[in-house]
């Protein structure tokens, strides 16, 4: 591959909570032209309405703060942009933010943009439909906190023809914090569907970290990762036509194959033949995978057909309180007797209480992963009763865990190591709103 | 005679949710086992399986070129990340649940 004309680009982040030291490996050594945190879920995103309704200048990523003082002097140093959705629910205070610790560096002169524009509760109503649960907004019966649309490419541009040094946003797309530098490094057209999709293929590989590097995927005895400890996050050196060889850095542990690739190639893929972004529907039914040598796995074929009218809206929604508390049984007879403590909070719960919310009873230890799905002879000496419920006020959630608590005396025998938490919860359903309607906009802040 | 493994041995598999709707993608390790996964790992198949969690359609993709499964399960999920009471709401344990699946090696159509 021609370096002249090769673009690398690396993952910070995979997730909001991703591990830290292993972007600072890709900034320190892997000569990187642009580095994306990715760290916005669905999850993730309802923390930042959370957080952002408590505190109105809180509602970004958690950890912006240590990442950015750690980031900002490599990436100064090495010519490296940074692309990141860490402002989740309020990018233009983690911009302020970025700038603030930017100036205590010593980086006189960043640049930094906010990238909104993607909160549009304008645009929901009570008669919105959701797609999920399939009903007009106003079945849910709760409360709208925030609506959030995926944000495509044409959102990020503006920032890098602008010179920003950091650029963050809030929702976008995962594979568009990828595709955005690329589509301006090689000034592909932005209605060349067919490299749009290559380019999209790159960042919807990259989008998850080191579930491309080896990490989510050892399994001793079948699948070995070399030193999972130190997994490095993967790199990729891309081309003008949007092929890409993924790769890491040789000193960081973990492994590049076909393998790790292939799984990531689907991850939170539904039709293969066509992944819907709002940049394009891209088409990975017949990428093609070559071994390039050691930790280097050669991606290309992906393909596009023309963008979605329409784009995805999160909708965040009151979801009152989670309440949960856990105690332990073990020895034999352990899984009866945390079966028969569960049935007693269900009991108090709902008749002693008039609790309405359903009490969810998991036996830790024997099938609470997938309870519904599967039920395993319940032999195990070693089990966590696990109770959790939604519940309305803090009173009810308070009430759940002192039940729980109360089993230490008012249950069956032995059981102990007692644990409960209430935390807020909000809750999300998609929709779909006009492109049209959505206006991305830009704010640049300088240190 | 028939052979039967579970299919651990000659597939690894990814499982990932959007909403409540899961997403779980099986591949060979080997090319020639392929066809294996293919005849006796059917949307059918996972519906009977898990019926109990799998509240929706289950669609099958098929991915020759990557020796690959692609299963979308809809209503799979309690509700998803944001509203499951369950302990794995992203249904981040699929993937390994489902290579315990038997299959049999000398079994073809």
């Amino acid at each position: 591959m021609d370096t002249q004309t090769t673009y690398r680009i690396g993952t910070g982040a995979g997730f909001s909570s991703d591990r830290l030291e292993p972007a600072l490996d890709l900034l320190r050594h892997g000569r990187l032209d642009a580095i994306v945190f990715e760290c916005v879920g669905e999850r993730t995103l309802a923390f930042g309405h959370r957080d952002r309704r408590a505190n109105p200048e809180m509602g970004y990523n958690p950890l912006l703060e240590r990442r950015m003082r750690a980031v900002l002097p490599l990436a100064r140093a090495a010519g490296t942009r940074i692309v990141t959705n860490m402002g989740v629910a309020n990018p233009r205070a983690a911009a302020r933010r970025t700038v603030e610790i930017a100036a205590e560096l010593g980086l006189n002169g960043l640049k930094v943009a906010a990238v909104t524009g993607d909160e549009v509760s304008h645009l929901i109503g009570p008669g919105t439909h959701l797609l999920e649960p399939d009903c007009p907004l106003s079945e849910t019966g709760r409360e709208m906190l925030a609506a959030n649309a995926y944000l495509g490419i044409d959102a990020i541009l503006p920032a890098i023809e602008a010179g920003a040094d950091v650029i963050i946003t809030g929702r976008v797309a995962d594979p568009s914090l990828f595709l955005a530098p690329l589509a301006h490094h090689f000034s592909w057209d932005l209605d060349d569907w067919s490299i749009l999709g290559a380019g999209t293929a790159v960042g919807h590989l990259m989008e998850c970290g080191a579930q491309i590097t080896g990490g989510y995927f050892a399994d001793p005895g079948h699948k070995e990762v070399p030193n999972l400890a130190y997994v490095g996050f993967p790199l990729a050196e891309v081309g003008a036509d949007g092929s890409a060889v993924i790769t890491k850095l040789e000193s960081s542990g973990g492994l590049v194959s076909q393998r790790t690739v292939k799984e990531q190639l689907l991850y939170e893929v539904h039709d293969p033949g066509a992944y819907l972004t709002p940049d394009v529907t891209a088409d990975f039914s017949r990428v093609g995978l070559a071994d390039d040598g050691q930790d280097r796995v050669r991606v290309g074929h992906a393909d596009g057909a023309v963008r979605p009218d329409q784009l995805k809206v999160t909708i965040a929604f009151d979801g009152g309180l989670l309440a949960e508390a856990e105690v332990s049984y073990a020895g034999p007879g352990a899984a009866e007797r945390a079966r028969v403590a569960g049935d007693i909070v269900a009991e108090r719960m709902n008749n002693l209480h008039q609790s309405n919310g359903p009490v969810r009873i998991d036996l830790i230890g024997v099938n609470a992963l997938h309870s519904s799905a599967v039920d395993y002879p319940a032999m195990a000496q070693d089990v966590r009763l696990r109770c959790a419920m939604r519940a309305s006020s803090q009173t009810e959630a308070e009430t759940l865990l002192w039940e729980v608590e109360a089993l230490l005396c008012c249950g069956p025998a032995a059981g102990g190591g007692y644990r409960g938490h209430v935390t807020p919860s909000v809750m999300t359903y998609s929709a779909l709103v006009d492109r049209a309607d959505v206006r991305p906009e830009l704010e640049i802040f300088t240190a | 005679m028939s052979q039967r493994v579970p299919l651990r041995q000659i597939a690894h598999a990814r499982s990932g949710d959007k909403g409540n709707r899961s997403n779980l993608a099986i591949f060979a390790y080997e090319p020639e086992h392929y066809e294996i996964l293919r005849q006796q790992i059917t949307a059918e198949r996972l519906k009977d399986t898990f019926g109990g969690v799998l509240r929706g359609p289950v669609k099958r993709y098929e991915l020759p070129s990557l020796h690959g499964l692609n299963f979308v399960m809809d209503q799979a999920l309690e509700g998803g990340v944001n509203e499951s009471l369950n302990l794995d709401g992203h249904g981040k344990s699929w993937s390994a649940m489902v290579l315990a699946l038997e299959v049999d090696l000398n079994f073809s159509e």
